[in-house]
């Protein structure tokens, strides 16, 4: 209640000072441009419409506009030709890997320049560490985690009595994925197979897999100032190997590459017992799953591992001290415990505090459906997603490297020292 | 004052103009600022673009993924053009003639057309998918152990132009629909009482009456391969290891992912060259052969 007539006095007094400085001109409030990376009209644009009015009726004098730019891509693409045609847009939501890019393009301000009060500095590290990693460089915050995620095991536990496993304990480590996805494999008599033990999706997305097995041997894909990569490391070497022997020496794996679009519905379907996937998946296989399913932290080598992904705010430089504020307190405001514990309801994201999971909505949540907890013991074990200067062409040539030797064209230690190579000739100007 | 020649001249301009002006800054501009974009090195605010010259064109020829892709634009080219104008000419010349339930069969065979590129892809993705999809389904029954035809280097070309000639087909039908029904219906009487076998009336008298058809698609057809990557976005991203990559899906990848603007314009430079000249050369070369009426 204190607080609350506080920020109405705020306000009051705030506009009050406007009114004087414009002679009178209308009641001004801090007007901010968010880009937003969802397709206008998809699932996520009225959660965050909803979030953006509640914002304004505990904060009139910030009017937020959210522009719905379509994908990561999209938005990172909008929102940098908006600025460079001086269009106004103080915040954004991106990919948490475009900070190397933003940061080239000298578009985005560390919110350690913004943050003055102790409380703020203290909010800068209420988050789980590991969501900070993709954000922070050079020893400042760039990005605050919004709508992240990490990637799971889902299992079929009908499968897996059908093969006389226990459904309790899925495959802990790699040797056991190994050798319980062999049970899992079931053939017809014509030797054709029917049910494979797992797969792990490699188009689309195979250096974000990639990441989760380098961690699970011991190994991160780079620096954290974005200008060394490690791809040609034993323990990578090693996990692109075992990748690929999952298909050709433990046949447990399709080999090839295999689809990220339609893996979900192969899971569905049955054709596979096991399948590593984003937790965004989550709500979609709860819904449309007609076996019973668990979800499970990925299997270890010498740990347990996974990098995360998704989005993180971000303010832009070419902002006033003013906006930053409202920024700033719009960012805290949408971070807030009580609203990560909603957005992770409603969306399938993790919940980015440890506070969020101590709110009565998440602990009733994850009461009624245990596998929303995954994601979140898992962050203890994760890592930054692949994230660089040049971020899209290293992330290429991790991609080819990934499908040549999955496609059996090159040996792991071939395509990975390659790669290696090329990033090195790439990153070298950023040293 | 004026001339009456003037006056002609600048009445002329001036219905030229909106459509000069369009074209300019809509075609025209754009090519030459790519060109000029080729000679600079890609730009940042912390480093600014700069005056490389022929630096981009070298960096090109050393480009491994650039010779992959025009290798496989190449064997796309060749796998779908002939292909898809054959039986183009088929399907013209089966529902040209009188069966019954003609309509139904020309609808049949224009509806890819009329689907959008990425639907299509959509559709295509779950044909292709391994044990799922409707062909390892199909070929399961006969046995056949299912097969990864997108992720395998050695097929994912083949789907994707089997798709695209599934799709340009009945397309290129709509035209040689058209030219068939123009043929007057004397030249084949008087073929049948000359008592010409329907090939031999095909070789010497509809295919030749097609040719000014034949070219209009074929050019069509080339630039089409060259210009659809649509299904790319869906089907493959251009993977597994840039099997199935073309130059102008590599084109959005160095553009919009890499963000190296320069780089992007060189391999668009090259693109144009090549659609310019195969686009003049066909029409110098294929015009002289091609009798119009």
């Amino acid at each position: 209640m204190k607080t609350i007539l506080r920020r109405h006095l705020l306000a009051f007094s705030s506009a009050l000072l406007l009114a004087f400085s414009f002679g009178g001109a209308a009641l001004a409030a801090t007007e901010l441009t968010m880009y937003y990376p969802v397709a206008v009209g998809g699932p996520l644009t009225k959660v965050v419409d909803s979030l953006v009015a509640d914002f304004h009726k505990e904060h009139p004098d910030i009017k937020v506009n959210a522009i719905y730019a379509g994908n990561y891509n999209d938005a990172r693409i909008k929102a940098l030709a908006a600025l460079k045609s001086g269009a106004p847009a103080q915040l954004s939501v991106m990919f948490s890997i475009d900070i190397y890019e933003l940061m080239e393009q000298d578009a985005i301000v560390a919110f350690d320049d913004i943050v003055t009060t102790e409380e703020e500095k203290a909010w800068l590290k209420s988050f789980y560490p590991t969501l900070m990693e993709n954000g922070v460089t050079q020893g400042k915050v760039w990005g605050i985690p919004f709508q992240r995620s990490t990637i799971v095991m889902y299992y079929n536990k009908d499968a897996f009595r059908d093969a006389g496993l226990d459904p309790e304990k899925p495959p802990q480590n790699w040797s056991e994925l190994a050798s319980m996805g062999k049970q899992l494999v079931k053939k017809d008599a014509g030797g054709n197979v029917e049910r494979w033990g797992v797969m792990i999706p490699s188009t689309g997305y195979p250096y974000w897999m990639f990441g989760a097995l380098t961690m699970q041997n011991g190994q991160v894909l780079m620096n954290d100032s974005g200008n060394q990569t490690y791809f040609d490391s034993p323990a990578v070497v090693e996990a692109l190997g075992f990748w690929r022997d999952l298909g050709t020496k433990y046949e447990v794996m399709p080999s090839g590459t295999i689809e990220w679009g339609t893996l979900r519905q192969n899971f569905l379907e049955g054709k596979t017992a096991i399948m590593w996937h984003s937790t965004g998946n989550l709500t979609a296989v709860k819904s449309n799953a007609k076996f019973d399913f668990g979800v499970d932290m990925l299997p270890a080598s010498k740990r347990r591992g996974t990098p995360t992904g998704g989005g993180n705010f971000y303010i832009f430089k070419q902002t006033t001290p003013e906006e930053r504020k409202a920024a700033l307190t719009f960012i805290r405001w949408m971070t807030d415990a009580e609203r990560a514990a909603e957005w992770s309801i409603a969306t399938g994201y993790i919940g980015t505090r440890p506070a969020a999971y101590q709110t009565p909505k998440l602990v009733n949540y994850v009461t009624q459906f245990p596998p929303a907890a995954v994601a979140r013991d898992q962050l203890a074990y994760a890592t930054a997603e692949l994230s660089t200067y040049q971020t899209g062409r290293v992330r290429k040539l991790l991609d080819d490297a990934i499908q040549s030797v999955l496609t059996g064209a090159k040996s792991p230690e071939e395509a990975l020292g390659d790669a290696q190579q090329q990033a090195d000739r790439l990153l070298k100007r950023y040293r | 004052m004026f001339t009456s020649s003037t006056r002609a001249n600048v009445y002329g301009w001036l219905l030229l103009s909106p459509a000069a002006i369009l074209l300019i800054a809509f075609t025209h501009y754009p090519t030459l600022a790519t060109l000029a974009k080729s000679f600079f090195s890609t730009g940042s605010v912390t480093r600014p673009s700069k005056f490389v010259g022929v630096e981009n064109y070298e960096l090109m020829l050393t480009d491994e993924v650039f010779w992959k892709v025009v290798d496989n634009n190449v064997w796309y080219a060749i796998g779908t053009i002939p292909a898809s104008i054959a039986i183009a000419i088929l399907m013209a010349l089966w529902v040209n003639s009188r069966i019954s339930g003609r309509g139904l069969v020309r609808m049949a065979y224009f509806t890819p057309t009329v689907l959008p590129m990425i639907a299509v892809a959509n559709i295509w993705l779950f044909f292709y998918t391994p044990d799922i999809g409707l062909i390892d389904q199909v070929s399961s029954i006969f046995g056949a152990p299912s097969h990864n035809w997108l992720g395998d280097p050695d097929t994912v070309l083949g789907c994707i132009i089997v798709m695209t000639i599934w799709k340009e087909a009945g397309f290129f039908m709509i035209f040689y629909l058209a030219a068939l029904q123009t043929l007057p219906p004397e030249l084949n009487e008087a073929a049948r009482i000359e008592g010409a076998s329907r090939v031999y009336y095909f070789r010497r008298v509809t295919f030749p009456l097609l040719m000014p058809t034949t070219l209009f698609v074929l050019i069509n057809a080339f630039i089409n391969s060259f210009k659809l990557v649509d299904h790319l976005f869906i089907l493959t991203k251009g993977g597994p290891d840039n099997a199935s990559s073309l130059l102008l899906y590599y084109i959005y990848e160095v553009a919009f992912s890499f963000f190296d603007d320069s780089y992007a314009a060189t391999l668009t430079v090259v693109l144009l060259g090549t659609l310019a000249i195969v686009s003049v050369g066909q029409f110098l070369l294929l015009d002289k052969r091609i009798h119009y009426r």
